[in-house]
């Protein structure tokens, strides 16, 4: 089918020019290790007197999970702008290429990133004391390629739609702080105030976060864990739904 | 195909296309074609519902100044933005309904670019030809042998951003081209390039219609490249098209060629202007001083004439001149401004 091979080019094309770039690849490998280096330890003697449950790295290592698929994919929008800059998205637009390819091809580099990213940060983890069962790393892998997806699909339709990097870095922000606040990512709901607990419960993402703590614990049949990986997968939809449109309109 | 002459055409009036126009060869046939942007509330009529038709292995100019439609009229043509008005078959598709057979067959090199800087050459190159199902090794030959007639043999291995802008442009060039298209659209494609690389690429458009029928449809704002390259020129101002023909005769419907002749003193001028006025079409010359004007509509056929004439009364012309009008005397005379402003 002709979207896959589409997608296929529009991907190697996008993967290797990140690969040329290697300075950035590794800039963002960094992040995640930093954030486990330098914020790990602090949680740790937080986790053992607040109300998470469980290991503090099963607890921690989940958040960051879904901390770098949300983030990963968010700002991936300001590199489509500088390719409708230079002409090369118009280029494309006019080749008998599926629309959606277009877009798909470049979620799918950013999803490769984003999981690269994943596996480095599980790794250091593991290093630093996180134990977990595999399936459950496995599991952990595969939502933040989702969550990747996603965001790398509505970030790349707003880049698209707006063609201004002064307008996608506010509506990124905007999207950004209260998902990452409301999601219990880095500090556990239930020692907020009760409307703040409430206001979570509308987060998807805290429910997203709660499924891979509980995978972590070796929870896997615990309800929460089907509610984050519907949710998850509602959001891969509806993004590619948002970008595919976007793109299509692009030609309006 | 070999030279293709194309027969003056006169300007259709709006929506009157016969059932013969669309049996003909026909590559590009608009109709009411039409564009207005919304920009903060305010309604911009870029294109004003234009008619055209390309044939098969026509090189047709879309010559006017900055901010006419050309551009929008191009993106319209190539799929990339939806006409708000009008129809229009490309390359045998309906631009409405079969956007892709229409994509399959064309090309486009646009005046942005198309390239990323970071990109190499050879695999920017390839990978648009994929996009075509066009494989690896036809795509890589193809592309060097584009490049080589381009004057660009040796880059292959660069990245795109180490180029200069002339080679750049070229680059686009190559990558509108890399499909063979049946027909392709060429946004102002020698701007940014030198005098020596603009007449290489002129030999290189000639040369893609005359060996492989290749439609030329290209817009610029140079009256130099329309002229030279063009076998037919439409030109466009606010969005609409005011005039239509090949350059020889677009020429002709201003005043004709100019003729100045400069005699040895008044008198002289007085009696040789009696004889220039008697020339075949000639208009009423004006004289000053000893120099004398007036417009003919064939300079080279007049010109003999007249010396003969002048010769057979004894006066001695001390100099003579014979300007042709170029298309910018055809823009000044149709609109009242310069497309040089
Ligand atoms: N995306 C756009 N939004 C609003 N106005 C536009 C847009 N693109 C072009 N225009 C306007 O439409 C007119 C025609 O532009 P264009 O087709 O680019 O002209 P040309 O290519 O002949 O220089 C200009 O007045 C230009 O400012
Ligand atoms: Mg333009």
């Amino acid at each position: 089918m002709t979207f896959f091979r589409d997608t296929w080019i529009i991907f190697s094309r996008s993967m290797r020019l990140s690969l040329r770039q290697p300075l950035w690849v590794l800039i963002g490998l960094l992040q995640p290790i930093l954030y486990l280096t330098l914020f790990g330890p602090l949680l740790q003697n937080i986790a053992a007197t607040s109300g998470f449950q469980g290991d503090a790295w099963q607890v921690f290592v989940p958040g960051l999970l879904v901390q770098l698929g949300i983030f990963g994919g968010l700002f991936v929008g300001f590199g489509i702008i500088a390719e409708w800059r230079s002409g090369v998205i118009d280029r494309q637009l006019v080749t008998p290429a599926a629309r959606t390819s277009i877009i798909a091809g470049r979620t799918l580099r950013d999803v490769v990133v984003i999981s690269v990213q994943a596996i480095v940060l599980v790794g250091c983890a593991y290093l630093l004391g996180l134990r977990v069962p595999p399936a459950a790393l496995l599991i952990g892998l595969v939502l933040v390629a989702l969550l990747g997806a996603a965001f790398s699909f509505i970030s790349n339709a707003i880049g698209i739609a707006t063609k201004s990097e002064d307008a996608l870095a506010p509506l990124v922000n905007t999207l950004a702080l209260p998902i990452l606040l409301l999601s219990g990512i880095l500090l556990p709901m239930n020692i907020a105030p009760r409307w703040l607990q409430i206001a979570s419960d509308f987060n998807p993402f805290k429910h997203i976060v709660e499924a891979l703590r509980a995978v972590f614990r070796g929870d896997f049949t615990n309800p929460i864990v089907w509610i984050g990986a519907l949710l998850a997968v509602v959001l891969v939809v509806l993004g590619a739904w948002v970008g595919a449109r976007t793109l299509t309109a692009q030609t309006r | 195909m070999t030279a293709y002459a194309a027969p003056f055409r006169p300007i259709r009036s709006r929506g009157h296309f016969t059932h013969e126009d669309f049996m003909a060869t026909a590559m590009i046939e608009a109709k009411g074609l039409k564009r207005t942007y919304k920009a903060r509330g305010k309604d911009i009529e870029a294109v004003r519902g234009i008619d055209l038709r390309v044939e098969a292995g026509e090189i047709v100019g879309f010559l006017g100044p900055n901010g006419a439609g050309k551009t929008t009229t191009l993106k319209m043509l190539c799929t990339l933005l939806a006409p708000t008005g009008g129809s229009a078959i490309v390359a045998g598709s309906d631009l409405r309904t079969d956007a892709v057979n229409v994509r399959r067959k064309i090309g486009y090199v646009s005046q942005a670019g198309s390239t990323s800087p970071e990109a190499v050459v050879g695999d920017e190159i390839i990978s648009h030809a994929r996009l075509y199902g066009i494989d690896r090794a036809t795509a890589t030959r193809r592309g060097k042998d584009l490049l080589a007639a381009l004057d660009l043999a040796e880059v292959w291995s660069r990245t795109c951003g180490s180029l200069s802008g002339g080679q750049r442009r070229r680059l686009d060039i190559v990558m509108g081209l890399i499909h063979q298209p049946t027909l392709v659209f060429l946004d102002e494609p020698s701007t940014g390039l030198d005098p020596q690389s603009r007449a290489n690429l002129w030999t290189h458009i000639r040369s893609l219609r005359d060996t492989l029928g290749t439609t030329v449809f290209l817009t610029t704002h140079y009256m130099d490249e329309a002229d030279s390259l063009s076998d037919r020129i439409l030109i466009i101002d606010h969005g609409t098209i005011v005039a239509e023909g090949t350059p020889a005769a677009l020429k002709k419907r201003v005043s004709g060629d100019a003729i100045t002749l400069t005699l040895r003193d008044e008198a002289d001028a007085q009696r040789a202007a009696g004889i220039a006025g008697g020339l075949e079409g000639a208009d009423a010359p004006q004289t000053e001083a000893h120099v004398v004007r007036l417009h003919v509509p064939d300079g080279g056929r007049a010109l003999p004439v007249l010396l003969a004439g002048l010769t057979k009364a004894g006066i001695d012309a001390i100099g003579v001149d014979v300007n042709r009008p170029t298309l910018d005397d055809v823009f000044l005379t149709l609109t009242g401004r310069s497309l040089r402003d």
